[in-house]
């Protein structure tokens, strides 16, 4: 017997080895994985990462969180699209969330990931993202992981630059990618070049718990492409750079005729300046409808302000404002060091990366060093401002990020792959491949004073063969890198929700110990909430039905209810009673045309149900709480519309008799 | 001895067959209630229970503490909770002759150790299948729900 086991374990191992030799034929597309690299990885079961990393969904709309550096996925996290998984955007409470100046748009396309910082560094408090398509700022609060204020920038257009934050997130800043007419009026496309702007805007965060963001200002600049930004720091902390393209002023075939001139713009914005103007009155007041939506975690409810102007200043009236920076050819990314000295421009189009000096631009503003003026913003002298040229690095240079060891890391779309340079000496140290077309990377802190410089995440836009096909639409892919060494080492491959444009990181001890586990009863102010089941009922106003309804482990009160009549719109208004961490329960009801809720401990939230047709419609809770999960169900008795009865609900021998 | 070994092993059947626990399984189990709690007497821990409640001090009935337990009581505790009849959980008239202060405060305030470690909340747990909600009740709140009870039980 213990021959026979021996045996088929010995055939068992050996198909195993074959398994593993026949594996070595795949090294080409491994790269040069090194043989621990399953070991840099490998987080063992209950152990912890050492890094959360946020992961833009890209045209998903969420942020998607991610430990590192195992490529394990945590949580998505709803931010401009509805998500049925959480009722967010479907419940009564988050759909004004979602609410813009063109209504209800519940959808958009989520590109840049940002941490707050204090002094320069991730400090944990809020992670900011930037929708494109229809301009808004998000603010994620890293208690609890939940979206908790969205801002919609108005007189923009393709909120790309953006939300890229300065060194104590004084400010939040928002570039438009397409010019437009401002105000909007009726202008033909082919008006482009005279009547088409873009404006700069700078939004405001609350240093305290709340982080609550305001459009501060916006600064109406010449009709060009405002495609990326970051703010300085250290000495250059008080400007914000701007890449520009399309200086052409091109309106169609931008492919070609965007791609034209020699040299683009990186835009240097003084915002210590500005607030400076604005203090002194030198804005305009711009009538601007835009809305300002906020979550309190105490009424769990969001709220839609709406707000009707903003102060636009104009650079030809603010000496000092802005200047240009000549950089070739179309620069994509605009990326600050740490010692906030050099401004790499990614030129996309060009066969070099070009890299400004912080101290060189203030001696040419003060020398007047200027090249020419447009529309009364002075552009400085090229060679007065640049500081170093890497030649030759690789074809379409994106994004750079830094490891705060003097380095920095560059990715090539064309060529796919990173390049590690030097910073000070230009040269090129290093490159390595990425499977496929990488667009941002990350470093955990990269884009900050400093850098965790351990890992480098490349954000790949195409991923062909790398994972198992699942027909047409294949998942993106990230991949990870280990840059402590002198070589880049890939050590993996992780799949993504929708497009992961841009991510950042944090070093986990930041964040976990602050992480809420439930919210407290006492200090749920909802205005439906019940927090004790002899509180629970129906309420009848016309035809709305409120229905007051609690949840435990596990039962709902009351688990049935009679006396809804064909044309009443009802209201559940579910509180969750529990008081301890991870025990949501969910409630769904058959045929609501909307989603779950699923309700966290201590939380309210209100789903709103029309019930088509006459019958007993089951409830039930959706997110499995407890051995007797199954059993946490309940009826809904829908009579017709002219029925004489009144309302009653129950829970075991109690039975209420209501209007 | 003989019966509690009998119980802990339909228990031990019972969390095997988790989720698939037929009614007539759960009936049988619940006709085994008052002996369930009958043999909490032969416990290893002298009846304190398992958490951070050593030792408490009990004096003259406290009518103020009392009332506040009552209000503490009802706002976490009767979803789940009735005083004269079993309900979620078992009923919990007379609990102050059956269970130690401690015990009734580490149940409160510790149900998952609880429940895992200590025989009687483990026997508990096998009967009622339906864990011991963990709301988060300070010391000083457990302490005045016992108060309550004790109101309760010298009625």
């Amino acid at each position: 017997m213990k021959t026979k086991l021996f045996l088929i374990l010995a055939l068992a191992l050996s198909i195993v080895l074959t398994g593993c030799d026949s594996d070595g034929g795949k090294g080409s597309k491994a790269g040069m994985i090194g043989s621990n690299a399953a070991e840099k990885v490998y987080v063992a079961p209950g152990e912890h990462d050492e890094f959360y990393a946020f992961l833009s969904g890209g045209f998903s709309g969420q942020v998607s969180v991610y430990g590192l550096p195992s490529g394990r996925l945590f949580k998505v996290i709803p931010v401009f699209s509805q998500d049925g998984e959480k009722g967010y955007g479907y419940n009564e409470e988050t759909k004004p969330m979602l609410e813009t100046s063109h209504g209800f748009v519940p959808w958009d396309d989520s590109h840049h990931p940002e941490l707050s910082q204090t002094d320069g560094v991730p400090d944990g408090r809020f992670l900011f993202i930037n929708g494109n398509n229809t301009p808004r700022i998000a603010k994620i609060d890293l208690r609890t992981f939940e979206t908790t204020e969205i801002i919609e920038i108005p007189n923009s257009a393709g909120n790309h630059s953006s939300p890229f934050t300065t060194e104590n997130s004084e400010y939040l800043v928002a570039g438009t990618r397409f010019s437009i007419p401002i105000t909007e009026t009726d202008v033909s496309v082919k008006e482009y070049a005279e009547k088409f702007q873009g404006m700069l805007t700078f939004v405001s965060v609350s240093p305290d718990e709340v982080g609550d963001m305001e459009i501060d200002f916006q600064i109406l600049m010449p009709g060009f492409d405002y495609d990326l930004a970051h703010s300085g720091k250290g000495p250059s902390h008080g400007w914000t750079f701007f890449t520009t393209y399309n200086t052409e002023k091109a309106s169609t075939m931008k492919e070609v005729n965007a791609s034209q001139n020699d040299k683009d713009f990186i835009a240097a914005v003084n915002w210590k300046k500005a607030q400076e103007y604005i203090k002194a009155g030198k804005f305009h007041t711009m009538p601007s409808n835009y809305l300002n939506n906020e979550y309190s975690d105490h009424t769990h409810m969001a709220t839609s302000k709406k707000m009707t102007s903003t102060r636009v200043l104009i650079p030809s009236e603010c000496p000092g404002l802005v200047y240009y920076l000549p950089t070739p050819k179309s620069p994509h990314g605009v990326d600050v060091d740490p010692s906030g000295e050099y401004i790499v421009g990614n030129g996309k189009l060009s066969a070099d990366l070009t890299v400004h000096s912080y101290s060189k631009m203030i001696k040419a503003i003060e020398a007047k060093a200027f090249e020419k003026e447009i529309d009364g913003i002075p552009v400085l002298k090229y060679d007065q401002v640049v500081a170093g040229v890497v030649e030759k690095p690789g074809l379409g240079p994106l994004h750079t990020e830094f490891d705060g060891k003097g380095f920095a890391y560059t990715t090539f779309f064309i060529s796919s792959e990173v390049v590690k340079w030097k910073l000070g000496t230009w040269e090129i140290v290093d490159r390595i491949p990425s499977y496929y077309s990488v667009g941002h990377l990350m470093i955990p802190g990269g884009d900050s004073r400093k850098p965790w410089g351990k890992y480098l995440v490349s954000l790949n836009k195409i991923t062909k063969d790398r994972y198992l096909p699942t027909g047409p639409e294949l998942a993106h892919s990230a991949q990870l890198y280990d840059i402590s060494g002198d070589k880049m080492e890939l050590l993996l491959d992780f799949p993504t929700i929708g497009e992961p444009h841009y991510a950042q990181a944090i070093a986990a001890d930041v964040i976990k110990d602050k992480s809420l586990k439930y919210y407290k009863l006492d200090d749920n102010k909802h205005p439906y909430a019940v927090k004790n089941e002899k509180d629970t009922r129906v309420e009848r106003k016309g035809n709305e039905v409120h229905v007051y309804l609690t949840t435990i482990r596990s039962h709902f009160s009351p688990d049935w209810i009679e006396g809804v009549k064909l044309g009443d719109v009802v209201y559940f208004h579910l509180t969750n009673l529990e008081q301890d961490w991870d025990v949501p329960h969910g409630f769904a009801i058959k045929g609501a045309n909307n989603a779950e809720l699923l309700v966290m401990p201590g939380q309210t939230e209100t789903l709103k149900w029309i019930p088509k047709s006459v019958g007993m419609f089951p409830m039930y809770c959706t997110d499995f709480c407890s051995a007797l999960h199954q059993e946490m169900q309940g009826y809904v008795r829908v009579h017709p519309a002219n029925a004489n009865v009144k309302l009653s609900w129950g829970l075991g021998e109690n039975e209420t008799q209501g209007k | 001895m003989i019966k509690t070994m009998a119980l802990f092993a339909i228990s031990l059947f019972m969390l095997v067959a988790c989720g698939e626990a037929g009614d007539a399984q759960l009936e049988k189990n619940a006709s085994n209630e008052t002996e369930a709690v009958a043999s909490g007497e032969s416990v290893g821990n002298d009846g304190l229970g398992v958490g951070p409640i050593k030792s408490v001090t009990i004096g003259a009935l406290d009518a103020a503490m009392a009332k506040e337990g009552e209000d503490i009581f009802a706002k976490n505790c009767t979803a789940c909770h009735k005083i004269d009849a079993k309900f979620v959980g078992p009923a919990l008239a007379g609990v102050t002759e059956r269970r130690k202060p401690e015990w009734i405060m580490n149940m409160i305030m510790n149900p998952e150790q609880m429940v895992k470690e200590d025989p009687v909340a483990k026997e508990l747990l096998a009967e009622f299948l339906a864990p011991m909600a963990n709301q988060n009740i300070t010391e000083d709140q457990a302490r005045k729900i016992v108060e309550y009870f004790r109101q309760v039980d010298s009625k």
